[in-house]
């Protein structure tokens, strides 16, 4: 699906990441750790080719990411769901037409599409808020919605930066449930979280890879987690 | 047909891919003001051009094919000198036919200046050689030569001395108009990138979910390409319509010869106008698709 070998990425001249290698093949369940800071969310946004590495290769779907044309590059993310850390939305549309958004960019909505939105919708409690518009959501709101987006696709991967971050456990629990649950049908989920009870309720569900960045490399953390 | 429905697909669109812009009324306003406003001025630079053309045409063809001879003796030799003159244009190649003025259309000449009652025949008023020459044209230096020596009355008129400015004047004035419709077309063009480029610069944050949700550049691009095509279309047509409307209303006089009151358009030159629209949608169209494509292609 998507592999990074011996990848280095840098804002400036000062590489942030360096030596990454990483295979997420089909089917596997990733957690991502580290502290604030560490890089987290630029190593998915290697993952989903809105950055380029600086050194090393990124492949998506077996193309080199920094050979990929924007078309390709749009093809691959029709295939990835993300899940942003600051969930970005069209603020003039209406939270269900925000989440049927890569449905639509891809002309693929249909009937059915649609009888799945509302199940989706319901699925991550968020059926009394779909006519608000986006500013009108909490943050907790905000990240169902933004979940529910990733997974419309019903897309290969889902990369989801901290999806947990502003919601109480319950719904926490609720979102990990659905993300195990695609994850059973086959689909690679990688999720970036500081919350470490999540990961613990995950590997009760599901067997599950705990990755921990630091000091700008990953590493397969201990089995305390 | 592939070409017309291809058309109708396009301004019909896909009104969900429209929503995904947020609609920006002030700008949208400015570009339709602008493509009307243009327009307007284009029909009459259109009309401009087709006036002087026709009197280009007519001034260069009357210019190319007659010239007259003016005879001026006292009376009792103005008859042998008028047989002497024809008698000389017979015999010179390059003249199509010749013919003296009768009275009456010399009458006819001189009434709106002293009026119907004229005693032509008493007068000691120059007698006129109409000349109509062959395609090739006859040599007007020989012939003035040839003039003095048998007629020394008689002033070979060409035209040409003043009818060749005037043709030169008009041809300038219709090169004048296309090179106004040019300019109009290019700021206009300029105009509509200007504002696509705002527009795209405005919706960077949509354009960045987009593209994070897997639309490819076609699909954005189209968003914008489409808005503002239509808009230079009706912009243009409401310009167009009106431009049209104050063109036939200009007064019109009887004289075609007459620069002020030809200007217009006539017979089927009223369909030229009609082009502007067309034109400032496809020029809207490939100002837009290349503003955005070139925004678009900055972005990852
Ligand atoms: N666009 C950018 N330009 C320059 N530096 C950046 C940019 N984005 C992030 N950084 C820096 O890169 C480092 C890693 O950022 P990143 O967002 O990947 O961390 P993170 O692990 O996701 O942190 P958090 O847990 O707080 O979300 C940080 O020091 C950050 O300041
Ligand atoms: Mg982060």
């Amino acid at each position: 699906m998507i592999e990074l070998e011996d990848a280095a990425y840098g804002y400036g001249t000062e590489p942030l990441l360096s030596e990454i290698g990483l295979r997420l093949a089909p089917g596997s369940f990733h957690f991502l750790t580290g502290p604030s800071g560490a890089g987290k969310t630029t190593f998915l946004r290697l993952c989903y080719a809105d950055l380029l590495p600086t050194g090393g290769s990124v492949r998506l779907f077996e193309q080199e990411a920094k050979a990929m044309s924007r078309d390709d590059i749009a093809k691959a993310r029709q295939r990835i769901g993300v899940v942003h850390q600051d969930c970005q939305f069209l603020d003039h549309l209406p939270v269900a037409e925000n989440i049927a958004l890569p449905l639509t960019v891809s002309g693929r909505k249909t009937g059915q599409e649609a009888a799945n939105l509302e199940e989706l919708i319901g699925w991550v409690g968020l059926r009394a808020r779909a006519d608000a518009l986006p500013p009108e959501l909490s943050g907790g709101e905000r990240q169902r919605a933004a979940l529910a987006r990733a997974v419309i696709m019903d897309p290969d991967v889902i990369l989801a930066d901290e999806p947990t971050g502003n919601v109480d456990w319950e719904m926490s629990l609720r979102l990990l449930t659905l993300l195990v649950e695609l994850n059973k049908m086959g689909k690679t989920v990688l999720i970036a979280t500081h919350d470490l009870a999540l990961i613990r309720a995950a590997k009760a569900q599901v067997s599950a890879r705990v990755l921990r960045i630091g000091g700008g490399r990953i590493h397969l953390a201990g089995a305390d987690l | 047909m592939n070409v017309v429905s291809r058309f109708l697909r396009f301004v019909q669109g896909d009104s969900q891919a429209d929503r995904v812009v947020p609609p920006t009324g002030y700008s949208a306003r400015l570009t339709v003001f602008t493509a009307g406003a243009m327009a307007f001025l284009a029909v009459f630079a259109m009309a401009l051009s087709l006036a002087a053309d026709r009197l280009a045409d007519r001034w260069s063809d009357a210019l190319a094919r007659t010239s007259t001879i003016r005879i001026s003796a006292p009376l009792a030799e103005l008859e042998a000198q008028t047989w002497a003159v024809l008698t000389v244009l017979e015999q010179t190649s390059g003249v199509d036919s010749a013919r003296a003025l009768t009275d009456d259309e010399q009458r006819a000449l001189l009434e709106p200046w002293f009026g119907p009652d004229l005693p032509v025949a008493d007068l000691p008023i120059p007698r006129l050689v109409e000349v109509v020459e062959t395609a090739e044209g006859y040599d007007a230096e020989g012939l003035r030569q040839r003039l003095a020596a048998e007629a020394p009355g008689a002033v070979l008129d060409d035209h040409t001395r003043w009818r060749r400015p005037l043709v030169e004047a008009a041809n300038g004035l219709r090169l004048l108009g296309w090179v106004a419709i040019a300019l109009i077309l290019a700021s206009t063009a300029a105009m509509i990138t200007l504002a696509a480029g705002s527009a795209l610069a405005a919706n960077q944050g949509v354009i960045k979910v987009l593209r994070l949700v897997g639309a490819r550049d076609n699909y954005i691009a189209r968003a914008f390409v489409r808005r503002f095509t239509l808009r230079a279309l009706s912009g243009a047509a409401a310009g167009t319509v009106a431009g049209m409307i104050a063109v036939a209303l200009l007064p019109r006089a009887g004289d075609e010869q007459a620069f002020l009151t030809g200007l217009g358009f006539s017979g089927l030159h009223w369909l030229w106008p009609l082009t502007v629209p067309v034109l400032a949608a496809v020029t809207a169209f490939w100002a837009t698709r290349i503003a955005a494509f070139r925004t678009l292609g900055g972005l990852r």
